[in-house]
């Protein structure tokens, strides 16, 4: 068990280390929720009226309510870009590294993912603390309580990113699968507006909105961040990081790499 | 001689395409054995077999008696690979990367740092442990990575032609280097297709087109004539041979 948790160490070090290393995209992890918390939310401020809904006992801003659904933005990308690191990773050999180690070949994916996710909440923390300094606060309870959600909303997050790179062919159809699925995760959630919002315009957009797993993250997140269980979402998160990570798992081919390189036989 | 690495009956297909064709061969322990082919001879294939990047059911391989389908991770504590391909990480420190490697491996504190400190202390890398990797040449990355690979005291090295893209110093260098790990008792299977790397008493299992064309000592297969001819005659009857002397 030691081992285990050796390797699970190491790699999450590693992969913080370089993120931090890499400014360009630590910032951009930084700068791309800040922009729809400061520019696009006070836009949208007066367009959008909120009624109150749980966990808000209050009327809130239209800032206030975008707050969880950044987070879970920032996991998204993040799920995604890790990922990404994950092809990369293959391509360059390092990967092979790695699964050439005895430990279980599931252990060491999930290692990957839990340093994607401790990378994840790095940023979605420095974000909080300079939403905060805007003067959008949390309870303090609430920043406690979010911070086991969010581990569960970032592996959920970034078992779908293993899972999509377990089936991406080449480094070059990545792009597009980001667009495919970054920006259709998260316009049809409830991370800009709430479902009765959604139904307003169209009960299918709700139906779509309600099952999309982004929108139970952003949920357990948001009721985290008032220090509430929100147990549906929970359950949910919790199914849906079960099922990518297992399909992961049996998509995933540790010899890609080595075909890339060669050619098509 | 005690088996440290056996091949036994084994074959892989891309597709339709054969790349390894009911190959077979035994590496003693302590032995420096030369897979020596041709590009495109199926060398990298048996390479991914052998570190269980591809899976094959047809034959049999194990190394230092652990059955690779059967017990895989303990066929894989076994091994140190160096690939073709370097898998270091460039900005991190030569300690760092062995360390990274070390806790890969489940070897974490003093007892990681006392075997990265004997690895890099064989390979004579004792004094570069501080360096960044990107700041090494080509040779001393090398050595670096066989560094590496020997620290959680593997039976058998496997090099996946270990000295491309370095110059003639640099592959006389680490040439010798594993040559002296294998006398030191280590088992060593090196593919390349460079016959100077091959010294007289070494084995050689020659690879041509998936298939196993000789396998005896390097001495006994030259004969009277030099490796180069005893390969070029071997593989004569397939496709024009590439074997090639070092630039």
């Amino acid at each position: 068990m030691k081992g285990y948790l050796t390797a699970l160490r190491a790699i999450t070090l590693r992969e913080a280390q370089r993120f931090v290393h890499q400014r360009g995209r630590f910032l951009s992890a930084l700068v791309r929720p800040l922009v729809w918390l400061v520019v696009f939310a006070a836009g949208f401020r007066a367009a959008l009226g909120l009624s109150i809904i749980p966990p808000y006992q209050t009327y809130i801003t239209y800032e206030v309510y975008i707050v969880p659904g950044l987070c879970g933005m920032i996991q998204l990308f993040n799920g995604m870009q890790s990922s990404l690191s994950l092809v990369y990773d293959q391509e360059m050999g390092s990967m092979r590294l790695l699964l050439t180690s005895p430990l279980p070949r599931g252990w060491l994916l999930f290692c990957k993912l839990a340093a994607g996710v401790a990378v994840s909440l790095l940023q979605v923390y420095v974000f909080l603390a300079i939403a905060a300094a805007f003067g959008i606060e949390m309870p303090l309870r609430g920043y406690v309580a979010a911070f086991p959600a969010l581990i569960l909303s970032g592996l959920m997050l970034g078992a779908l990113g293993l899972l999509i790179s377990s089936t991406v062919k080449q480094l070059e159809n990545f792009a597009g699968v980001m667009n495919f699925v970054i920006f259709p995760m998260f316009f049809l959630s409830t991370a800009l507006y709430p479902l009765w919002k959604m139904a307003e315009s169209s009960d299918l957009l709700r139906d779509i909105c309600a099952v999309n797993p982004f929108t139970q993250a952003v949920e357990l997140i948001r009721f985290a961040l008032y220090g509430q269980l929100a147990l549906w979402p929970l359950l949910w998160v919790i199914l849906g990081f079960a099922a990518f990570f297992g399909l992961a798992l049996l998509g995933y081919d540790p010899a890609k790499g080595l075909r890339t390189r060669r050619g098509p036989p | 001689m005690r088996t440290a690495l056996s091949v036994e009956d084994v074959s892989y297909a891309y597709g339709s395409r054969t790349a390894l064709d009911g190959v077979s061969f035994e590496v003693g322990a302590g032995r420096f054995c030369a897979l020596l082919g041709p590009n495109g001879a199926g060398k990298s294939t048996l390479f991914a077999l052998l570190t269980r990047l591809l899976v094959t059911r047809r034959g049999r391989i194990a190394v230092a008696g652990h059955d690779m389908a059967r017990a895989p991770r303990a066929a894989l504590s076994k091994i140190g690979v160096i690939f073709q391909q370097s898998t270091l990480d460039l900005d991190m420190s030569v300690a760092r990367n062995m360390s990274y490697f070390a806790a890969l491996h489940g070897l974490s504190g003093r007892d990681a740092e006392r075997r990265i400190d004997a690895a890099l202390d064989r390979l004579d890398m004792a004094e570069r442990a501080g360096e960044k990797v990107r700041a090494l040449n080509g040779g001393h990355r090398r050595r670096m990575e066989i560094a590496r690979a020997l620290v959680h005291e593997p039976e058998v090295l496997l090099l996946d032609e270990p000295t491309v893209g370095l110059d003639t110093a640099a592959r006389l260098a680490i040439t010798g280097h594993v040559h002296d790990l294998a006398e030191g008792g280590l088992t060593v299977f090196w593919a390349t297709h460079l016959v100077d790397e091959i010294r007289p008493a070494d084995d050689v299992v020659v690879l041509h087109r998936g298939r196993v064309l000789a396998r005896e000592t390097a001495g006994s297969l030259a004969g009277a004539s030099s490796l180069t001819d005893a390969f070029m005659a071997i593989t004569a009857a397939g496709a024009p041979p590439s074997v090639e002397r070092a630039p």
